[in-house]
């Protein structure tokens, strides 16, 4: 079975449609990308298997674990981690302490050890501090550790946020428009850290992009979708020569 | 306007230089200098205090700072500088200067030998000058006790209002519930009293179990803060402070209508057990605790929950149990200041937990600073001593505190010291090199 499977979800905001009838198999390892125009619904897929809105009817089962109904921290923790398209850094925060905070759910000390110092939380705030530094060194931003995040430019801001989905040791990582509003430079760099990342650690990726040179380029399965529902899917050179995506999605002309 | 500027930007030079000048000598001066300076300063208005307020023209040793008689008589400020100079300012820098070396190496010696020991020493020391210090008058005395009681208070309200950033009024109410609940507590059972009856355990052990008293204030006010907590799961902003709103005004009903806890009348006759060293050391430990959790990853979460909820959630923190506990946990310290204060008042009605204290509790949070150890304690600490400074002024004093905070919100938003990481091991540290900390 595979390791992420999304079962005819389908989802209604009031009387309108978002979703419909949509189905996905990931499999552990396995990079794969949602395409689609504007609007058609990509993100509100993501929201819907991350728990942030419950699918009015389908199954989305991780691992043998039903994940509808279940609150986005939990779903989280069992390995399900996600950056959001518009930056939702906490503003306050240092990047290391952004990076250490998604080890929430990995705490032990409890409370007790929160109140009053004991030497456990403090062999456990460290191992987190080691591992989160190890990750800012992994997405290249260590220099910035001790900077309050928004001082940073926007490309480092992105990579807080990996660095954080990453913090909480996903089985399956969920990118949305990981490359939204980067130049070409900052985009080949992004590229290269998401592959970097997929190497080393090798978790399954799903990913949005509105680029199609990233998305053709990293991922081996592409699904398309229009108006809420899968109007193709397949390898990235199914789907480019596809003429259904062609004609939904990048207009009735043929592309040069 | 090119000629102004210029004037202005040549006067700013000349502030800083100035601020240089002044600082530049008590740079290499540990927090353990300042303190040895503040002890022979107390020391010294002990024994020749009075005979040299008298001789400036002085009645008797001014309480607080001489701010109060600058107030009332104008002609007696010079004697009032004069004697601020000599027993405070003077005696604090010559002897901070003079020890600077040798109390650098024995902050040192102290630091790595170990550090939690030089933590006490300084908490010891500074316990010492407190002690002397309100020992010259029985006000002086007093208002120590409410300041130590209002850095409870004021942090405890910072954990859910700064840290957590949710703006709650209810805190006014959690007070009142540790009040009265260890009022309850120690009249009930210690003291023979004509609304709770006859004592049924001796005075002398009530002493040891005042502590007892006040814990369970605090659990009392843990356990009303949950009235607000859940709200709070699925409302922000305006509506859950209209909401703690109305929980402050339920309370503050509830003990007017309580006939057996005095009703509007209030419950008075507490036992005197809230004394200089006990409240100091319920402060301390409400200091070390509270800072120990906003420092942990389960207290960040506040700020996380704070700075965006959605993010917070998504990256595994439990945002429910995080509000759930920032509440209780502020309430129950509110509650046992409440427990203090009834017991240093040893009186309290229904009346004092309005929106008065409301308004002194916020001034003091958002005057000091949000997010912050130490901006909690200055605004306690100002807010407290100005209120009492500026007595003579009468009403007019609720002219001018007000307009100082108008001021310093337009100045520094978020609060004179505030989204700040209080660190008192990395504050006592020896200042070895210049470079370093100033």
């Amino acid at each position: 079975m595979a390791l992420l499977q999304v079962d005819k979800m389908t989802h209604y905001f009031g009387g309108l449609r978002a979703v419909n009838n949509y189905n996905l198999e990931i499999e552990s390892g396995q990079i794969r990308g949602l395409i689609g125009p504007n609007g058609a619904g990509k993100t509100t897929i993501f929201n819907l298997i991350t728990g942030i809105y419950r699918p009015t009817e389908g199954e989305v089962i991780l691992e043998n674990e039903q994940l509808v109904g279940l609150r986005p921290h939990q779903i989280a923790s069992l390995g399900l981690a996600r950056t959001f398209q518009n930056l939702r850094l906490w503003r306050h925060m240092t990047v290391l302490e952004h990076v250490k905070q998604a080890r929430y759910s990995k705490i032990e000390y409890g409370l007790i050890g929160a109140f009053f110092g004991t030497a456990e939380r403090h062999r456990e705030e460290e191992e987190n501090e080691r591992i989160a530094q190890d990750l800012l060194e992994l997405v290249g931003i260590s220099q910035f550790e001790d900077q309050i995040v928004t001082n940073l430019p926007y490309g480092a801001q992105r990579r807080v946020e990996l660095a954080r989905a990453l913090a909480i040791e996903p089985k399956i990582l969920f990118l949305d428009e990981p490359t939204a509003g980067m130049n070409p430079e900052e985009l080949d760099q992004m590229m290269q850290i998401v592959r970097q990342v997929h190497e080393e650690l090798g978790m399954a990726i799903f990913l949005i992009e509105h680029r199609m040179r990233v998305v053709m380029e990293l991922c081996e399965m592409i699904q398309t979708l229009v108006f809420g529902e899968v109007i193709a899917e397949g390898g990235p050179d199914e789907i480019r020569n596809n003429p259904a995506v062609i004609e939904a999605y990048l207009g009735k002309e043929v592309v040069t | 306007m090119a000629a102004i500027s210029e004037t202005i930007s040549t006067n700013r030079e000349r502030l800083s230089q100035l601020k240089t000048m002044v600082s530049e000598p008590f740079v290499m001066v540990p927090i353990l200098g300042w303190f040895f300076g503040a002890l022979v300063a107390v020391l010294l208005e002990q024994f020749i205090g009075l005979s040299l307020a008298r001789a400036v023209g002085l009645a008797r040793i001014p309480a607080l700072f001489g701010v109060v008689i600058a107030l009332e008589k104008p002609v007696l400020i010079p004697s009032v500088i004069l004697y601020d100079l000599l027993i405070y300012v003077l005696p604090i820098a010559l002897v901070a200067r003079l020890t600077a070396s040798p109390s650098n190496w024995v902050a040192d010696r102290l630091f790595n030998f170990r550090s939690w020991v030089s933590v006490l020493l300084h908490i010891a020391l500074m316990y010492l000058i407190l002690h002397i210090w309100t020992d010259v008058s029985d006000y002086r005395l007093l208002v120590a006790r409410l300041i130590l009681v209002a850095v409870i208070i004021t942090l405890s309200l910072n954990v859910i209002n700064g840290y957590m950033g949710e703006f709650s009024c209810s805190h006014p109410g959690f007070i009142a519930l540790g009040a009265y609940g260890a009022s309850v507590f120690t009249v009930g059972l210690f003291v023979n009293d004509n609304i709770l009856g006859s004592a049924l355990l001796p005075e002398t052990l009530g002493r040891f179990m005042f502590p007892i008293g006040l814990i369970l204030g605090g659990v009392i006010a843990s356990l009303g803060a949950i009235l607000v907590a859940i709200p709070s799961f699925n409302t922000r902003g305006d509506y859950l402070a209209i909401i703690s709103l109305a929980f402050m005004f339920m309370v503050k009903s509830l003990f007017e209508n309580l006939e057996v806890v005095g009703g509007p009348r209030g419950l008075g006759g507490q036992p005197d057990w809230a004394g200089l060293p006990t409240v100091f050391i319920w402060t301390i430990l409400g200091v070390w605790i509270m800072n120990n959790f906003v420092r942990s990853t389960l207290g960040k979460a506040l700020n996380a929950v704070r700075d965006g909820e959605t993010a917070a959630d998504a990256m595994t923190v439990n945002t429910r149990r995080t509000k759930f506990t920032a509440f209780l946990f502020g309430a129950f310290w509110a509650g046992v200041a409440g427990g203090l204060f009834a017991h240093v008042i040893r009186y309290v009605n229904p009346g004092t937990f309005g929106l008065q204290m409301l308004a002194e509790v916020l001034a003091m949070v958002y005057f000091g600073g949000l997010n912050s150890v130490q901006g909690s304690i200055v605004g306690a600490l100002s807010i407290n001593l100005l209120g009492e400074a500026l007595r003579p002024l009468d009403i007019y004093k609720w002219l001018v505190i007000p307009l100082l905070l108008i001021v310093v919100m337009i100045t520094r938003p978020t609060g004179l010291l505030s989204f700040t990481e209080f660190d008192f091991t990395k504050t006592i540290k020896p200042k070895q090199n210049p470079e370093g900390e100033v």
